[in-house]
């Protein structure tokens, strides 16, 4: 276990590097100018630009700055934005905002996903079964931000239960509605892989084992046979947190939450180089870890799957 | 394990056997434990209605081991589950007859009271241990859930006798091993976890679905030594279900051979294998190779078992049978006395007897 987890540590380090230097050398190849539009209605000062490509290291060759650029990182420093606020303060600050809204998302998913999964697999082909896959299907044939406005508008404005902006602290009432719509391709998902493990199950000759052996049908159904079902989903929901994490840029601009995917959204905007390297690089270790979380956890779950 | 230990632990589950018939609403009379009478079992399918069990009728006494016989497809699984209460329904539907435990009707007594009887009164072991051992729980466990769930123990005494019924079925290193995974044992071993699962809480019946034939043949023989030996101990009623003719007839002290949902031939084991009363019977043990006629072709049964959907009208044996005659076309033989005690659904019954 201790050797898996430090050879997977390990293995990270060449991932990080290939990641930062991809999104390094992208964003060096963006057309357009950083310092367009810094000086108001006129072109920046000829003196300032000079200055500005001097202190951001943007005259070097590529490798040179992305040397550079690494040589920082290596000291936990992830630069200053074009803007001149430190990335890693701005990210940490971000974060906090972007934690909650994937902890909740992640919370409506496993709540109402697995629920429904549950029900509609217990009671295949009945009314309940094919409310679940109906539903599940017009969810996920959605686009979100046509669920987010929707629903901004109607329970938000029109009814005003929740609120249709979130503020600065990021309240859990304001991250309500945001998060549900966040987490609702990934409900329909869930839902749909729970009650196809469920229905897989069931047939299981250990579920018949568990008949035979006079437990209650509670006992067979919600013990033995959810128990299994529930590795694949665990598994689903443990990768889709490593992808919350990484910002959702477009139920954050429908309610305007000042996440991580809308500062990365507008640092590509801003031809802001060190800004995005920065958080794609944070996004990376974090996607990273949630899954190496992902595959200890599946360990836990299956027996049947050894690390050593 | 020492033998003194051994005897002890038997010693004392020989008195929870006791126990278990003192404290249960289930008294066998004149040791007659089960009584399967005219049962008919449907599957309903989308391609019609398959006739799984087509009125099969045995007893079954204290003490006593019945093997069914038969091939797959002959119902004799279906019998063993349509006792024990796990049929999937649907597609299954039993369409008629009586399972009577000690008297008492199984299939028309509310669900949760059958339930209960499952484990202390009639329990079963599976063919595929592997597959019908819950994967992601503890055997130790596993077998502890029975006394859980029916005796209302907590969970360390559970355990305690976990660890004692794997010792009394002869697993090395019980206490070691109590908290492994079925997959870290081997077919055998985990046969061993089936069978000391299924006879956690003495039951009186036992039901025994082709027990070893997912197993090694040394294996094969040790697992029947075991069961036989429980048996003894506890005098359960055995139901060994096999189409192994070379299993049965160590333990066996009835056969009931099955073909196409019925009871074709009803004898004590050794009758049956000295002089068989019905074609099929005769046509399986002819077909077991033998050491004596080695190099000569081995005689098989022509044709293949009916589709369910379409038995054969008449007696359902005749498109394959040697001693057909007309009349078998037409008139499906009922199971009749051909000698004393010996029972075979055959018109030309005495012609196979005699030849």
């Amino acid at each position: 276990m201790g050797k898996y987890i430090v050879r997977r540590l390990l293995q990270m380090i060449p991932v990080i590097l290939g990641a930062t230097f991809l999104i390094y050398a992208m964003v060096f190849a963006l057309p357009g100018d950083p310092t367009a539009g810094k000086c108001g209605e006129r072109p920046c000062p000829p003196a300032y630009v000079a200055k500005f490509r001097e202190e951001h290291n943007l005259n070097d060759p590529l490798l040179v700055q992305y040397g550079k650029y690494l040589g920082k990182l290596a000291q936990g420093d992830l630069g200053t934005s074009f803007y001149g606020i430190p990335v890693k303060e701005e990210l940490a600050k971000r974060y906090v905002t972007t934690g909650k809204l994937a902890l909740m998302a992640v919370a409506w998913e496993t709540l109402i996903g697995i629920f429904a999964g549950v029900l509609a697999g217990i009671r295949k082909g009945k009314f309940i079964d094919n409310l679940v896959l109906v539903s599940t299907l017009l969810v996920i044939s959605i686009p979100v931000f046509v669920i987010g406005a929707t629903l901004q508008m109607f329970l938000g404005v029109r009814m005003g239960l929740f609120p249709v902006t979130v503020s600065s602290q990021a309240t859990f009432y304001e991250l309500l509605l945001p998060s549900f719509v966040l987490a609702s391709a990934s409900v329909a998902y869930i839902a749909r892989l729970t009650r196809a493990n469920m229905v897989e199950n069931l047939r299981a000759d250990y579920v018949r084992t568990a008949i035979a052996k006079g437990l209650t049908r509670r006992r067979a159904v919600g013990l033995h046979t959810l128990r299994n079902s529930l590795i694949p989903v665990v598994t689903y929901i443990g990768v889709d947190i490593g992808a919350l994490l990484g910002g959702a840029i477009v139920t954050e601009r429908i309610f305007n939450i000042q996440g991580v995917g809308g500062f990365l959204f507008r640092s590509i905007g801003a031809r802001d180089g060190v800004a995005v390297v920065g958080t794609v690089t944070a996004l990376v270790v974090v996607y990273l870890f949630a899954n190496l979380l992902v595959d200890l956890l599946y360990g836990v779950l299956d027996p049947r799957i050894s690390h050593d | 394990m020492t033998t003194t230990e051994s005897s002890s632990v038997a010693a004392t589950r020989g008195e929870a056997r006791r126990q278990a018939t003192a404290d249960s609403v289930y008294k066998p009379k004149d040791g007659l434990l089960l009584e399967v009478d005219d049962l008919f079992v449907e599957f309903h399918t989308d391609d019609g209605v398959a006739k799984a069990i087509n009125g099969v009728s045995f007893d079954l006494y204290q003490g006593e081991t019945l093997a069914i016989l038969g091939e797959s497809g002959s119902g004799k699984s279906v019998t063993a589950q349509a006792v024990m209460g796990i049929l999937d329904m649907p597609p299954a539907r039993i369409t008629g007859g009586q399972v009577r435990y000690c008297g008492q009707d199984l299939l028309t007594m509310p669900d949760e009271q059958r339930r209960k009887t499952r484990g202390p009164e009639i329990s079963m072991v599976f063919q595929d241990a592997l597959s019908s051992l819950n994967p992601v729980f503890p055997v130790g466990w596993q077998i502890a859930e029975m006394f859980r769930q029916h005796r209302g123990m907590n969970k360390s005494d559970a355990f305690e006798r976990a660890i004692k019924l794997m010792q009394r079925v002869q697993i090395p290193a019980a206490k070691e091993r109590v908290k492994a995974y079925p997959h870290q044992f081997s077919g055998g071993m985990r046969q061993r976890i089936m069978i000391a699962m299924a006879i956690a809480l003495d039951p009186a019946v036992l039901i025994a679905d082709e027990p070893t034939t997912a197993l090694d043949v040394t294996v094969q023989a040790q697992i029947m030594g075991l069961l036989q030996e429980l048996q003894e101990e506890r005098q359960m009623g055995l139901i060994l279900i096999t189409h192994d003719l070379g299993v049965v007839a160590d333990v066996a002290d009835k056969i009931a051979v099955m073909y196409a949902g019925r009871i074709v031939e009803r004898a004590d084991v050794y009758d049956l294998y000295r002089q068989p009363a019905h074609p099929y019977t005769k046509g399986l043990l002819e077909s077991i190779p033998r050491l004596d006629l080695k190099g000569q072709n081995l005689a098989a049964i022509g044709g293949l078992p009916p589709n369910l959907m379409r038995i054969p009208p008449g007696c359902a044996f005749n498109p394959r049978c040697r001693y057909a005659q007309p009349l078998c076309t037409q008139d499906r033989p009922e199971l009749r006395e051909v000698l004393p005690s010996r029972e075979a659904a055959c018109h030309f019954s005495e012609e196979v007897l005699n030849g």
